[in-house]
Formats: structure tokens, sequence, C-alpha cells
């Protein structure tokens, strides 16, 4: 309904870049190291041609904590707890991927109950997770505080789930191999559904303040569009991949889990740009919201950790194996090498924050500056993960 | 129309303030310190040695067999075992830690020491107010301050607690009828910790 006043101006990069730089036409200025609204630190090295970006280089390494390493020389249950800290806002999920890996090498198996489980808080994360980027976001278009806050409102009634269950409220830490570290607290489940049965009232509440809002679309239509070819030939995943209009959602593909036995749909995109971005996550919420009531009709009882299962002395066979699942931000990824000994010879992470970062440029070039924060909040990157 | 959207927007932030009058609902915060919400039992932050009876010295569960020192992810536990032995709650001889030592500002409250313990020795505390001016000193809780008692167990982590306790019991009443029948052998059927040696 509104016209975009904002058309990119630079296609493609031009080439004769560091004479205008010399010559004071261009200008290059770095945005950051900062904190902008909570990804991170993180800084944009842009060269501007007046208001326009031309060119833009991420910066990052900031948050590096050497966790592959570290990982190499810690035996796999020392690992866990720092699986959390890579993508501080969805931890459970994190655990999940990392458990996942190493159950393919020493070939646990997951007790149904325990696969429910795993289920339903990782997509308690995922709500956590959209509604936090989509409140940072609009905190990134300007419109400080209260959209933030009522996101962040809803997302504190879930992270005091998680502490009840698992003792923290964001470093969870909950997820072993072959199962659950502990049994749901009595009260948990019908606190989940309680919460599960509210949450449509949220996101009905947040749609009226934002999806029909002009000044928000203006900001957001037609902005940061991310081709689809450029998504996939950059292996970009999660809602930015599927927000291109790519039907790919590893839920689907892999099935990994108890995701077979669910039924939901994937939202997809169809122009790539912010506003689809914002109704991808939008829309993946109500879908985890199906799948939770499901999860929580169908949850069984029965024990929450194989029986072959050891905490002390874990030393799986020689191999390796990579376990990867859809995490809020896209496809997470573990790959271990094991040579039988307590620690893995090879601990690899496939961030889905870095690799989503590498189009940052792409999208951005051509846009003014204040669009270009706003691209990157799409973006949805935490720094602990990208840095590692 | 072109700002109705927007419109729409301040009406539902409206709905928001004006209901923050009536509905808990809407207002969420808390006037923390005079206010406090009751913390989840599971909640967690710190770990403690817990200690029988009344005497932490004599009641201290630990043994020293060092696990949870090198189990720990950040290696922020540090313990020397003892040279003698004294009888632990089952009345075996045992070395005990003569240094117990953990540098809180390293530890990151994960809880593996709790979960690789044989001896149900150490588990986590949940007090959170622990600013201290001495960042080095203050920080580094030897064992006189990591020791507290069953009841504060109890009194914390209730459900956990009696999980524990009972646990205990049962492996004490084992240990029992095995040690009657040949009584002096005792320390052969002392629990054993499966090796857990990190490279």
């Amino acid at each position: 309904m509104t016209s975009r006043l904002t058309t990119p101006v630079y296609e493609e990069m031009p080439e004769d870049i560091s004479d205008r730089i010399d010559q004071g036409e261009l200008l290059e200025i770095a945005l950051g190291p900062h904190h902008p609204s909570t990804h991170g630190v993180f800084r944009m090295d842009v060269v501007l041609d007046g208001e326009r970006v031309v060119k833009l280089k991420p910066v990052f390494g900031y948050l590096h904590r050497n966790h592959e390493k570290i990982a190499e020389s810690a035996s796999y249950l020392a690992s866990m707890p720092y699986t959390d800290r890579l993508d501080y806002i969805c931890s459970l999920s994190n655990n999940w991927a990392y458990a996942l890996a190493v159950e393919k090498l020493a070939g646990l198996q997951v007790p149904e109950r325990a696969e429910y489980i795993r289920v339903i808080t990782a997509e308690l994360t995922r709500l956590v997770n959209h509604s936090a980027t989509i409140g940072f976001l609009t905190q990134e278009m300007g419109a400080s505080g209260t959209p933030l806050m009522y996101a962040f409102r809803e997302r504190e009634k879930i992270l005091d789930l998680f502490e009840s269950l698992t003792g923290s409220r964001m470093m969870c830490n909950y997820m072993r191999f072959g199962g659950c570290r502990v049994e749901l607290p009595s009260g948990w489940l019908e606190q989940t559904k309680k919460i599960v049965e509210e949450f449509p009232r949220f996101l009905d509440e947040y749609e009226r303040l934002l999806t029909g809002n002009e000044i928000f679309m203006a900001r957001s239509q037609g902005v940061g569009v991310l081709k689809k070819n450029l998504a996939i030939n950059a292996g970009i995943t999660g809602p930015m991949l599927r927000a291109s209009g790519v039907n790919y959602d590893i839920r689907k593909v892999d099935k990994y889990g108890i995701y077979d036995r669910f039924d939901f749909k994937i939202p997809l995109g169809e122009h790539g740009d912010v506003y689809d971005r914002y109704m991808i996550r939008m829309l993946e919420m109500r879908e985890s919201l199906k799948i939770l009531n499901q999860a929580l009709r169908d949850i069984p009882a029965g024990p929450i950790m194989d029986p072959k299962a050891k905490i002390r002395g874990f030393r799986p066979k020689p191999g390796e194996s990579y376990g990867r699942i859809e995490s809020p931000k896209g496809e997470l990824g573990f790959f271990l090498i094991s040579d039988g000994s307590p620690n893995p010879y090879r601990y690899r992470v496939r961030p889905p924050s870095l690799i989503n970062l590498t189009v940052l440029e792409d999208m951005c070039r051509g846009y003014s500056v204040p669009d270009t924060i706003v691209i990157f909040g799409t973006v949805d990157i935490v720094l602990g993960e990208v840095d590692r | 129309m072109l700002g109705e959207g927007i419109l729409k927007g301040l009406a539902e932030t409206a709905r928001n303030f004006l209901g923050s009058y009536v509905s808990k609902d809407r207002l969420t915060t808390v006037q923390f310190p005079e206010e406090r919400l009751p913390q989840a039992e599971a909640a967690r932050n710190f770990p403690f040695l817990v200690y029988d009876g009344s005497d932490w010295q004599a009641g201290l569960r630990c043994v020293a067999c060092q696990i949870c020192e090198k189990e720990c992810p950040p290696k922020c536990i540090f313990i020397e075992k003892s040279k003698d032995k004294k009888p632990d709650y089952m009345g075996k001889p045992q070395f005990y830690p003569a240094v117990f030592n953990i540098d809180v500002s390293v530890c990151m409250s994960c809880q593996i020491c709790v979960e690789v313990c044989p001896f149900d020795a150490i588990e986590m505390d949940n007090a959170f107010e622990l600013s201290t001016c001495d960042r080095f000193g203050g920080l580094l809780w030897p064992k006189s301050q990591l020791a507290k008692s069953n009841d504060y167990f109890h009194q914390i982590h209730p459900t956990a607690a009696s999980e524990v306790d009972e646990r205990l019991a049962e492996a004490k009443t084992k240990a029992d009828a095995k040690t009657k029948p040949l009584a002096g052998a005792a320390s052969s059927t002392s629990p054993q910790p499966e090796s857990a040696s990190t490279t």
C-alpha cells in the first residue's frame, strides 16, 4: 500500500571504490563495535555514499571463547554446558543438537518420553527466540521499548517454566546423551498447557500492534531483499531461507527425534524482504504452538534416560557423526570425531548465525544506514554463536 | 486509510497501560528487593558440600575422590586429599578433603559436579545475593564456607534431598547386611567410583 522511496542504487559492487574514498566522495565509517540491542558485540565497517551503503564488511570475533578447542580437551559431558553459551537465547535446542550428535556416535536410544520432552522444550525455545527477535527488531526500527517489553513479558513466562524444569532460566544444560537430566516437576505440564493456550493472545496483540502498522510496513516492505538463488548458494538456513521462498526445514527433511508424528506446516515467504522475515517468525510461532499442543496431549509416561547411557567414564566407539537440528535460527549442526578416548578428537559447530551473516552485505548494499540496522536485526544472530 | 494501523497499535498500548492498573497479568514487574518472588525449587546457583549431623568437619560426605575436580568443565574445583582416613556416615574409614576450594568467579553453575558425584556429597545451592568487595579471596570459597547441613539441603530442594536420603539409607542397609556376616572386611565393599579420567 505504501510506496517505497528507497530503491537500491548499487545492485553490484562498484569497482573504483578506493579512488572515490581517497577523493572524499565516499565515506568509510565503523558502525560499532557495540551491543546493538543484545545481539552481541559486532562491528560493521561500511563505505557510504551519502546515506547509502556501498560496501559493508562484518567484523566479529569480540566474543571468541575457543569453544571448539576447549571441547576437544574436555570430556563429552563437560561440553554440554558450553553449548548453552553458543546461542544463549535458545540453550535447549543447542543441547539437543549436541546430544543428537553424541547419540549417533555412541548408538544410544532416546526413550519416547524424553523425545517428547525434547520437542516440547525445543518448541518453547523457538517461541522464546522468535518473540525476542521480533522485539529486538522493533527496537532497531526505533519503536523504543514498548513492543520489546511486550515480547519479553511473554518470554519471561516461558523462562520461568525453564527455571522450574532445569534450574536455570537461560543456561539450561538439560539434555543428556540418551535422554534428559531430570523428570518433569509435578504440575509442569499443566503450567505449560496454560501458557501455550494463552500464547495466541499475545500473538494477536502483537499483530494488531505491528502487522498493519504503516510505519512498520514502510520500514520493512521491499527492504533488504534476499533473492532465492543467493540464499540457496550462500547456504542460508532457517527463517531467512524460508522467507525467500525456499521450502527447507530440517524438522521436515530429517524428521529427527519424533517430528514425523506432528502435524504442522512450514510457512514460506515470497519476497524475501524484512517484512517477510518478520511474518515468517510470527507464523512459525503459531505452528510451534500447534506442535506443542499435540506433544502436550500425547506425552507418554516412562523412563527419560537410556539405561545404557553412562554419566561417568563415557567413551564412544571410534567413528564420526554429524547431528543437526532446525534451531530457531537455522541449521545447527555438531560434527564429532571420536578416537575412543573420553574426549572428542574433533569437535566442530556449524552455527546458523555465522553462515546467515555472510549475505549481510548483499542485502544491505544500496540501502540507507537505518535500513542496515533493521536488515541486520532480521538476520537474527547471536554473537555467542558467531564467534564461539 | 493511512494511519489506521498506527491508531490500532496505539489502542493496544493504551489497553495495556490501563489494564496494568487492574490486571496482575499485565503488570509483571516486582519491586525487588522489598518484594520477592518465590524461587523455583530446581533453581541452582553454585555448589555446596553437604554434611550430616551437627559437626561440619566430622559429617562431610565428601571422600576426596576428585571426580568432580576432573569433570568440572571450567575447572573451578581444587581438592587436596587427606593423608589419613576417618569414618564416614557408614562407619567405614575413608579419605576426606584436606582442602576443598571452589572458585565461584569461575564456576558456571552447570551442576555437572552434582551429577558425577557417586557419594551425593555436593549439591546445588540457590543463594544469589553473593556480592563481595574482595574479588580474589572473597570469591575463592574454602570448605568451611562451602559446608552446609543436610537440613539446609532439605530446606532448599526438598524433593531432591529426600531422594538422596533414600538412596543413601538404601546403600547403608545394603552395606550393613553385607558386613554383618564378615565383620571387619568393610573396606572391600566401599562404593568405588568408576574411572572417569580425562586425558
